[in-house]
């Protein structure tokens, strides 16, 4: 058998259609991109090789400074808002609630549902005359407050970071209540006959078992928000006056519409190395508690 | 006195269930709402949405909007170029994440563990990195506007996640079947085609589902790949029905619903395994 597993031919007929899609779209444009961060370029003929100023320029050009701090508002409302409220419901329906298969089904509807369609229907959710948000507030008699969520520069970010906390609040439930299953019942057993409460047993038991779903949760909330891209596209392109925009939608628009094709690519090599420091950071922070 | 604390207590219970029930129902309406309001509106004329009636069910329900979508607004061709590529991605990367899989965990070779390090690396690198350099491959090659631009990246940054659930998967299968197999002269090929594949169903539908909700719903490449309206897919496609008819919601609407039915569809009838296959690919990697 070990000979027939040693088969070179059947190794490489195996691997070889995988490996030459992962080389060519994954693997060999990060090298391209890499590259043409170091180039003036438009995208035809030939670039001119500027070394980092692409790079030095970024750290000077507002626009793209607010797309990072957008980015960031993303990543932390979805680890403070998004992610408490998940664990607390994770928490609440595994305990044994009536109706719990409904709620985890319909907590997770919003999850599978294309972004785009989200997006357009929040869109006419938060339309100023007809939407659902200020008839609702007129309706309730606090009128003054409707506006044009979108179109204003003070609510456009906040209105375009609500649909997607909405949307994957679901996703994360969902991890952290098979999180809660798959921890062993005599656990929760032995919590019951010491009299714990079901907060005490939330706040020492359950919530500390769960360290490495919430790692993942982190991390997805964090590197998803930083990522984010289809909603902000739908919503608003970024704008008005780049008041919601990210880096993605920016790093699309300098490069396709600006045809500026060696700065554009100097922020998508941003995006990577973010996305990697974060991992690694999230990584970090969790083993150390770990030893502690 | 004692009986009057229990009863205290009893009443506190029901008092703070009735609490916690009311916001689950609270919250899941939320959640599901905006779904019923499409549904609705997508039935409804715009006098009914503008009119008054923006939240109830539509009192005249309007079908046509649905022609309207599907016909002028070209949902159809959109649909059908989505049910083209999603299929595409999900056959292709089954069959060569599935064969990647068997001789990452089964056969001897030297670069073994490096290889599965290079299988799995696809897992952190966010598409951005891809979009350029891919849109400048598929531009020399007159490729931009066609079903393989957008299948091929799909594809890719799919086999990284399948490999990992089939790995996982062939791991947990016994070698004994294959070893027997081998002494009634099986070859590796018979091996894996006739032994490892069929044994492979349950891992098979958890990877379609995954990669059905990824082709399905995305949105940077095929903006940046596709705009020939023939070849464009539901994603890009609900964009250009948006601008064409910014005022005729039911219209786009109708465009929305159709664009979500699939997903509905697969979950309402696999709601257990679409929920395992996400909580799966979310805690391996």
């Amino acid at each position: 058998m070990e000979k027939v597993w040693s088969n070179k031919k059947a190794i490489i007929f195996f691997l070889f259609p995988s490996f030459v899609i992962l080389t060519l779209i994954i693997i060999v444009p990060i090298i391209m991109s890499s590259y043409y961060s170091l180039l003036k370029w438009d995208g035809f003929g030939k670039g001119e090789f500027i070394g980092l100023k692409n790079y030095i320029d970024l750290f000077s050009d507002k626009a793209f400074l607010m797309s990072v701090k957008n980015s960031l508002i993303f990543a932390v409302s979805s680890v403070f808002i998004q992610l408490p409220f998940s664990l607390l419901l994770a928490l609440v329906i595994s305990k044994g609630v009536k109706f719990e298969r409904f709620f985890v089904t319909v907590f997770f509807i919003p999850v599978i549902i294309s972004t785009v369609v989200i997006g357009q229907l929040w869109m006419k959710i938060y339309h100023p005359e007809y939407g659902v948000l200020n008839l609702f507030l007129r309706a309730v008699g606090l009128g003054n407050l409707a506006k044009e969520w979108l179109g204003s520069k003070e609510t456009a970010l906040g209105a375009s970071v609500v649909p997607v906390l909405w949307q994957y609040i679901g996703y994360h439930m969902l991890l952290m209540y098979a999180g809660i299953k798959s921890i062993s019942a005599d656990v929760f057993e032995a919590a019951k006959i010491d009299g714990a409460s079901w907060l005490k047993t939330s706040r020492y038991i359950t919530i500390p078992l769960l360290r490495p779903i919430l790692k993942v949760s982190l991390t997805f909330a964090v590197v998803g928000s930083l990522k984010v891209f289809d909603l902000v596209y739908v919503l608003t392109r970024g704008g008005p006056a780049r008041a919601s925009e990210v880096t993605s939608t920016l790093m699309v628009e300098t490069i396709f519409k600006s045809n500026k094709y060696g700065y554009g690519s100097a922020m998508a090599i941003f995006v990577i190395i973010e996305c990697f420091l974060l991992y690694w950071l999230i990584g970090k922070m969790f083993k150390t508690d770990e030893v502690v | 006195m004692g009986k009057s604390k229990k009863e205290l207590d009893k009443v506190k219970k029901i008092g703070t269930s009735g609490i916690v029930y009311s916001l689950l129902f609270i919250w899941a309406a939320i959640q599901i709402f905006p779904i019923y309001w499409l549904f609705t509106f997508s039935l409804k004329s715009n006098s009914e949405i503008f009119g008054g009636n923006a939240l109830g069910l539509p009192k005249e329900w309007m079908w046509q909007n649905y022609e309207k979508a599907l016909v002028t607004g070209k949902v159809g061709l959109y649909f059908f170029n989505s049910i083209i590529v999603t299929g595409a991605t999900i056959l292709i990367t089954i069959v060569v994440s599935l064969m990647a899989s068997y001789a990452l965990t089964r056969m001897n070779f030297k670069l073994k563990r490096p290889m599965n390090a290079f299988y799995m690396l696809g897992l952190t690198v966010p598409i951005h990195s891809a979009l350029l350099p891919v849109f400048i491959m598929l531009r020399s090659m007159k490729l931009v506007n066609s079903y393989i631009a957008l299948i091929l990246p799909y594809v890719a940054f799919a086999i990284p996640m399948a490999v990992m659930i089939f790995t996982g998967f062939i791991s947990s299968i016994p070698r004994e079947l294959e070893e027997s197999a081998c002494l009634d002269g099986c070859s590796i090929y018979g091996v894996f085609f006739r032994i490892i594949a069929p044994l492979m169903k349950p891992a098979v539908a958890t990877v379609s589902i995954f990669t059905f909700l990824q082709a399905w719903n995305e949105l940077m490449f095929a903006v940046v790949f596709i705009s020939d309206t023939r070849y464009k897919t539901l994603t890009v496609g609900i964009q250009s029905l948006a601008g064409q008819y910014t005022i005729d919601w039911g219209a786009i609407g109708a465009g929305l619903v159709v664009a979500t039915i699939p997903t509905l569809i697969v979950y309402i009838f696999m709601s257990k395994k679409v929920q395992d296959s996400l909580v799966v690919g979310a805690l391996k990697g």
